[in-house]
Formats: C-alpha cells, sequence, structure tokens
C-alpha cells in the first residue's frame, strides 16, 4: 500500500501539468498543433480563432446536446471567452471574477473575486470582462478598478497584484490579457471617458512594468502635430481588445479606439493618431514599428477594437504576410504585417460615409457625415459594421468570417466639456434598431474581400465566430441561437436557443478524446458535444 | 482650470486686511458647498441649463416622447408626478439605466451634467399646465364601448377581448397624438417593443402571414422571432414555425389588425375616444 502511494506521487511527479496547467510560452506558440486546448483568448497568437478538431461536422452537428451549464448567478452579461487546459476551462464574470470549471462537469475548483469599491466608474462601458491569460502555472486577469492580476492557476491565490491606472477619471479594464514570452500585455477602457490610451507589458513574474505606449503622442512625438491645442490630452484612443501577436517579427498587433470627444471633432483638430488606428509593436521595447489609421478624425465612435487576424496570403500574384481585419467603419483591409502598407480595402457591410479608400486607405469622405445637432443618418451605427466579438479565418476554405451588424443610426453632434471621471463623448445617436436593422454572418474571400455566401440573422449579433475543421462555422444571435453553418455554404446546420442573448465568442476543445464547443449566452456558459 | 486671484492693489482695504481670511477660511468654506451641491445633485434651473437640456431632449428622447414631452411611442411627460420616477434623482437614474423591459433604454453617452439639464427640462415640462383635450372622456367612454366595436379586442380593467393590447393604462403610456394617430392609421402606429433583451425597435401585433412548405396557411400576428423560428398567435392559438419549414414568411410592415376610425367615426368623436383613452391611468 505505501510503496503504492509513493509509485502515485512519483507519476505527478513525473507528469507535471498532465492534471495541472502548465502553459509554456512555446506551447501557446504551437497553441494549433494541440486542438484539445483553448490556451488563449483567439485561440493562438495568429488570432484565427480556428480549431483542428474535426469530429463534428456537417453531416452529425445535427446530434448536438449539451453536456452541462454554468450560471453565474449575476445580472450582468458574460462576455468571457474561456480558455481550456488539461481538463480545466478557465471564465470571468462580472465583474471582473475568475472562475475554474472541471470540464467533465461544470463543476467549479475555484473561484477568485476582487470585490468592486463603491464609487467604482465605467463610463461608456458595460459591466463586463472578456477574459483571462495563461502563461506557465499562473493565469491573468484586469479588473473593472484596474488591477492587472496574477492568479495561481491550481488555487486561485493571488501571486501579485498591480495597479496600472486610477479608475476615478474613467480607466476600466475590460480585455483579456495576452500572455506571450515573460509578458502579460494588457490594455485599458475608457475612451468615452476622455481618458489618454495606452498599451502596457508587465513581467509575469513580478507585475513589474516593462513597457507603456501611449496611444495619444505627447508633445515632441510622432503624430502629436495630429492633435490641435491641447486636445492631446483628453484623447481617449482605448484598447480595449486582445490583439495578436507574431512570434518571428516579435511584433504585437493591436487596436485603438475613437477619439475623445466622440461625435465632436470640433475640438481636436487634425487625424488623431493613434485613434482608431491599429498598432504594430515591438513587444520587447514597446516601440511603434508601425501604425495604419483607418478612420482619420472619426467623428462616429468607430474604435478600432477588433482582433486583428495574422495570415499568409498571395496579393496580386505575391505571398505576403499579412495581416486581415473587419473594421468598425465597414471596410475589410489587408495590410502587409511588417510594414504596415495598405493592400486592399473593400466595404463589406452598407457604409454611407466615405466614397470608397484612395492607394495608401485613406478614407475618401461623403460629403455630410458629421453629426449635427439636428442628427445625420449615417450606416453604420456607432457600433459599427463589428465590433469587439471576434472574426474567424479558416486555412481550409481560405475564408474570413464576420458577424455583421446592418444597421444605420442618426448621429448628434453635443457639447464636449471635459470633467474628469464623466463621459466626454460630445454627442450621441439614434440608431434604426428593430426591424430597420438585421444582421449576418458573412464568409468574405480573404484575398479579395468579396462575399462567397451571407448568412442572414435576425437583429445585429454580438457574437464571434469559431470555423473548425469539420467543415463549421459556430456563432450565436442576439435572440439567443447557438448555430452552426456550413463553412462552405453558410448553410445552417443545427441551432440550439439558449434563452439569452450570446454576447461571447464560441471555443472548441476536447475532453476524453471527444470535439466539445463552448460559448456564453445571457448570464451562463454551455457546453454542447455530441452524444 | 481658470484660477481666479485678485489683484491685491484694487481690494479696498478692509478686504485687503482679510485677505488672508478669505484665503484661509472662506474660499475652502465655498469649495466645501459646492462639493455638497454636487453631491446632492438638483436639477439646474437656470435658462442656459434649461435651453440645452431642450436641445439634448429634443435630439435623444423626443422621437418617443415628443417634441415638448407630450408623449409618442413613449409617455407624456408634461406632468408633475411621474409614473416611474417620484424626484429628480430617479429620473436621473432612469435616464441613466433605461427601465429594464420597455422601451426605455440606458443613455450612456450624456454626462451627468447633461442629464441633470435635461432632468432639468423635464420638471420644466411637468410645471407647464397640460393643454385640456378637445373631447368628452365620458362620451368617449360610450364610443369605446358601443360604436367603436374597442373592447372586442382590447382588455380595459379586466374587461374586454384580448387580441389588442391592454389599453388600462394607456393614458400613462402614450401621449394624445399617438393616440390619435394610432385611431386614424393604425398599420403606422404599431407599438414597437423588445423582441429580445436591449433590441427595442420591434413592431409588436405584426399582421404576419405563413405558409409552410406542405401548404399549411397561417394569419396572425407576430409575437416573437428569432433567427431559426417565428411565433405567431391568431385568434385562437399560437403557433410556432421553424423558418427552414416556411415556404413563405410575410411580415406586412404598415399594415395593423386594427381598422381605421378616420371614416368610421367623426372628428369630434375621435377627440371623444382620444380624451377617455388618455384618461386610463392605470387600476387604482
Amino acid at each position: 500500500m505505501n510503496s503504492l502511494w509513493l509509485l502515485g506521487c512519483f507519476v505527478l511527479l513525473l507528469s507535471p501539468g498532465r492534471l495541472w496547467a502548465q502553459v509554456s510560452y512555446e506551447r501557446i506558440v504551437r497553441a494549433e498543433s494541440e486542438p484539445g486546448h483553448w490556451l488563449t483568448y483567439s485561440g493562438g497568437y495568429s488570432a484565427h480563432r480556428f480549431s483542428l478538431l474535426k469530429q463534428i461536422t456537417p453531416q452529425k452537428v445535427a446530434g448536438l446536446k449539451p453536456l452541462w451549464v454554468y450560471q453565474t448567478g449575476n445580472s450582468n452579461p458574460v462576455e468571457s471567452s474561456p480558455l481550456v487546459v488539461d481538463g480545466v476551462l478557465y471564465l470571468t464574470q462580472p465583474p471582473s471574477s475568475v472562475i475554474a470549471l472541471d470540464v467533465h462537469s461544470g463543476r467549479s475548483l475555484w473561484t477568485w473575486e476582487r470585490p468592486m469599491p463603491r464609487d467604482l466608474r465605467t463610463l461608456g462601458l458595460p459591466v463586463v470582462n472578456r477574459g483571462v491569460a495563461l502563461l506557465n502555472d499562473m493565469v491573468f486577469v484586469g479588473t473593472l478598478d484596474n488591477h492587472l492580476v496574477a492568479l495561481d492557476a491550481k488555487s486561485g491565490a493571488v501571486r501579485w497584484d498591480t495597479v496600472i491606472a486610477e479608475n476615478k477619471t474613467g480607466y476600466s479594464i475590460t480585455a483579456a490579457p495576452l500572455a506571450i514570452d515573460g509578458k502579460v500585455i494588457v490594455g485599458i477602457s475608457g475612451g468615452d471617458a476622455g481618458i489618454r490610451g495606452f498599451l502596457d507589458a508587465y513581467d509575469a513574474r513580478s507585475g513589474q512594468q516593462l513597457w507603456r505606449f501611449w496611444t495619444i503622442p505627447g508633445p515632441e512625438e510622432i503624430g502629436h502635430e495630429t492633435w490641435g491645442g491641447e486636445s492631446w490630452k483628453t484623447g481617449a484612443g482605448g484598447t480595449w481588445l486582445t490583439g495578436s501577436y507574431d512570434p518571428q517579427l516579435n511584433l504585437v498587433y493591436w487596436g485603438v479606439g475613437n477619439p475623445g470627444p466622440d461625435f465632436l471633432g470640433d475640438v481636436r483638430p487634425g487625424d488623431n493618431l493613434y485613434t482608431c488606428s491599429l498598432l504594430a509593436l515591438d513587444a520587447s521595447t514597446g516601440k511603434r514599428k508601425w501604425h495604419f489609421q483607418f478612420t482619420p478624425h472619426d467623428v462616429h465612435d468607430w474604435d478600432a477594437n477588433q482582433v486583428p487576424v495574422l495570415l499568409d496570403a498571395v496579393v496580386e500574384g505575391r505571398p505576403r504576410k499579412v495581416v486581415a481585419t473587419a473594421n468598425r467603419n465597414g471596410f475589410y483591409y489587408l495590410l502587409d504585417r511588417e510594414t504596415g502598407e495598405f493592400l486592399l480595402g473593400v466595404p463589406y457591410a452598407k457604409q454611407t460615409w466615405a466614397e470608397g479608400l484612395d492607394h495608401v486607405g485613406r478614407p475618401i469622405l461623403t460629403p455630410d457625415r458629421s453629426p449635427t445637432a439636428e442628427g445625420t443618418l449615417i450606416y453604420p451605427s456607432l457600433q459599427g459594421a463589428t465590433n469587439w466579438f471576434s472574426p474567424s479565418f479558416s486555412p481550409l476554405t481560405k475564408l474570413f468570417y464576420v458577424s455583421v451588424r446592418e444597421m444605420g443610426a442618426y448621429y448628434f453632434k453635443g457639447e464636449g466639456e471635459y470633467k474628469p471621471g464623466m463621459t466626454f463623448v460630445g454627442g450621441g445617436e439614434h440608431a434604426l434598431a428593430g426591424d430597420q436593422a438585421y444582421g449576418a454572418v458573412r464568409a468574405l474571400e480573404v484575398e479579395t474581400g468579396k462575399m462567397q455566401w451571407e448568412f442572414r440573422l435576425h437583429s445585429p449579433p454580438w457574437a464571434g465566430l469559431l470555423a473548425t475543421a469539420g467543415g463549421l462555422v459556430f456563432g450565436g444571435s442576439h435572440e439567443g441561437n447557438f448555430y452552426a453553418l456550413d463553412a462552405w455554404t453558410g448553410e445552417p446546420r443545427w441551432q440550439f436557443q439558449t434563452g439569452g442573448p450570446v454576447r461571447a465568442n464560441p471555443i472548441s476543445f476536447l475532453i476524453d478524446d471527444k470535439q466539445y464547443v463552448a460559448i456564453a449566452a445571457g448570464q451562463a456558459l454551455f457546453v454542447f458535444g455530441l452524444p | 482650470m481658470f484660477t481666479f486671484i485678485p489683484r491685491r492693489d484694487r481690494l479696498p482695504t478692509m478686504l485687503r486686511r482679510s485677505y488672508r481670511f478669505l484665503l484661509v477660511f472662506v474660499f475652502p468654506c465655498l469649495l466645501l458647498a459646492q462639493t455638497a451641491l454636487q453631491k446632492d445633485q438638483v436639477a439646474p434651473d437656470s435658462q442656459k441649463d434649461l435651453a440645452a437640456g431642450k436641445r439634448l431632449f429634443e435630439g435623444q428622447c423626443a422621437r418617443c416622447h415628443g417634441i415638448g414631452g407630450t408623449g409618442g411611442q413613449g409617455p407624456s411627460l408634461t406632468r408633475p408626478r411621474l409614473r416611474h420616477a417620484v424626484d429628480d434623482v430617479d429620473v436621473f437614474s432612469l435616464i441613466r439605466n433605461g427601465i429594464p423591459g420597455t422601451g426605455m433604454p440606458q443613455i450612456w453617452t450624456l454626462n451627468d451634467r447633461e442629464i441633470w439639464q435635461v432632468v432639468g427640462y423635464i420638471r420644466s415640462l411637468g410645471r407647464t399646465v397640460p393643454v385640456a383635450l378637445p373631447g368628452d372622456p365620458a362620451k368617449g367612454k360610450v364610443i369605446y364601448e358601443s360604436k367603436g366595436g374597442c373592447a372586442n379586442c382590447h382588455i380595459v380593467s379586466g374587461q374586454g377581448g384580448n387580441l389588442g393590447p391592454d389599453l388600462t393604462e394607456i393614458g400613462a403610456r402614450r401621449g394624445a397624438v399617438y393616440l390619435r394617430a394610432a385611431l386614424v392609421d393604425p398599420g403606422a402606429a404599431l407599438p414597437e417593443g423588445l423582441l429580445t433583451d436591449y433590441a427595442i425597435g420591434y413592431s409588436e401585433f405584426l399582421p404576419t402571414h405563413v405558409v409552410t412548405r406542405d401548404g399549411r396557411e397561417v394569419k396572425g400576428l407576430r409575437v416573437n422571432e428569432d433567427t431559426f423560428t417565428v411565433q405567431i398567435r391568431d385568434l385562437d392559438r399560437f403557433y410556432s414555425f421553424r423558418k427552414a419549414d416556411l415556404k413563405e414568411l410575410n411580415k406586412e410592415f404598415g399594415k395593423s389588425p386594427m381598422p381605421s376610425y378616420e371614416t368610421k367615426l367623426s372628428s369630434s368623436e375621435i377627440d371623444d375616444l382620444v380624451a377617455y383613452l388618455a384618461s386610463l391611468r392605470g387600476n387604482p
């Protein structure tokens, strides 16, 4: 008996990581080679949100059934994209809590909660958290009151806790951090409160800050000249959605949000860099390698906080390393991800603010597009043609799948007086919602942006997409449907009414060598598999 | 940040002597008083604030509540006491947070000061003398129950048919302009509601006609809909269809199951009916 016990201990010692998460950086770099897990926000650093698992096929998906449901018991929506490793699913739930769940049963293994201060400010953002990052034996989460916290993956105990910004002026963290080699990269929300945005990197072991990149350049920095007067000080530029990473180029790709005040451009003359831009930063130093601004001098709140998708494509006969993104402004873009060179930009949704893009990708503006006191009707609405929810890229179909919001809005211009700790938007919108709007999943040819198929949704969605090697695209509707489409044709193959709006991204993983898919909806997480 | 520093040489002698006193004692007290005022917010009343509140209201609220808050799709606000709000703080809170289960959305694009300006404007609406409606509610009640045939399809205080909306509190929920429009051209004034959380703007009582792939035909009113299914009701029952099973799904926007009363009733009879409906404020 005693020797058996010792043998058991020995086996445990020999197989670290089989029972508990040990997620090395190298493992995340090769995430696609172990599709049984979901190791980082978008499934891999390239952010394809694609799973190589193929047990669930268009032929079999009709048999998909819930395995378990986890309910948060919190009235705020779950927008978290879970991570799964070695039998444990890590989910966040509002306000900024982390829960580790047993993938077999849905029962909790530990929870970590940070009580929010009574005077917490969430200006222009919902009380949500979009997920954690994993690295080695730690779980990283950002909180609404700006603590970046490292938790022990086995126990949920705090390893370190670093405050990265003050909340009283409107900063919050809602994004999942991105863990790369020894570093945790985290973005910030608060772009509707006149913050000065930044992107930060912290040492994964100690929580010490390694670098900060201000998204609004200060005096004597390149780009500062794009802000009239003192307007840069309240220039916003949130970094509130997880970016992607190219380990070979050692570049982090991260989107930047709207300028402040959102709808009142008069008080901030200029292009307002680096708002509404994609940044490519050196991961070691935080220095800018290049940037591309999708919407110069934005007045419609079209944050570029979308997931940048890294892939290789042949553009005009030449193989290129590209970054593909469907922007909130209604255009699909391909950029060279080594240089930032503009390669392609075409509309993928109804837009009425630009005649098109010029040869360097700068929009050619339609007249009278700006918000007015009486309201100006423009497509898309301020929530954009798409938003934070993830697109998906399948290397098998070579299609870029995107959830599209077809909705216009009357944009209003208001006053823009900055007061610390208050919203600083200078106007608003009146969306043409309900029966005047609709949603869609669109499959775009990655190299041209041409639409291959469309699946109509009853209402504009808030859910991301997951393509699988089984030939399916999973997504969610705002009416509560979790569904699967044929990845080649867009034909619906299966759906399940979850009973709550789907405002999250799907993932896929294995439990005991069987494929499952999971998605949050309403205030719950659902896991589905074949019987 | 603008800071006012008085020039010493222009201060009267007494004040000059007490300059230090002012700096040390009076200014901090003023600051404290200002902080207390901000903490215990009240709706501002200055003409400038009212004008700003009016402008914001007309831009962002009037689509539902009508220009001047006379009501429309949303309730009239031209009364001292509002249904969901006892005081200014309540009004502020429901503008900021919305009212779940109704068409009133959360308003995050206004800052606190702007909301207080809107609250001030709404409060000023409560002080205006409501325009007396031209009709006679007692006569309107008779029309409702007899010639109008309204009770065939509508419930008031528990009595009546159940195809159309319950009108027990319709006077508290809708303005007179909207009520008249709904009687004259019902198809253009279908109420809008929520088919899903946060998704306002869906026509309720929308006439919908479906034909299934096996040839079955149903005409009724849309009750609910998602991407894959639609729920319909008629006088007798509910129906549920998978859209994949339908050959036709016609949502007849611009139409209503309710007849227009433009020619069925005289103009003064419509006035009476509107006055009666406007008087329906809920069960005691």
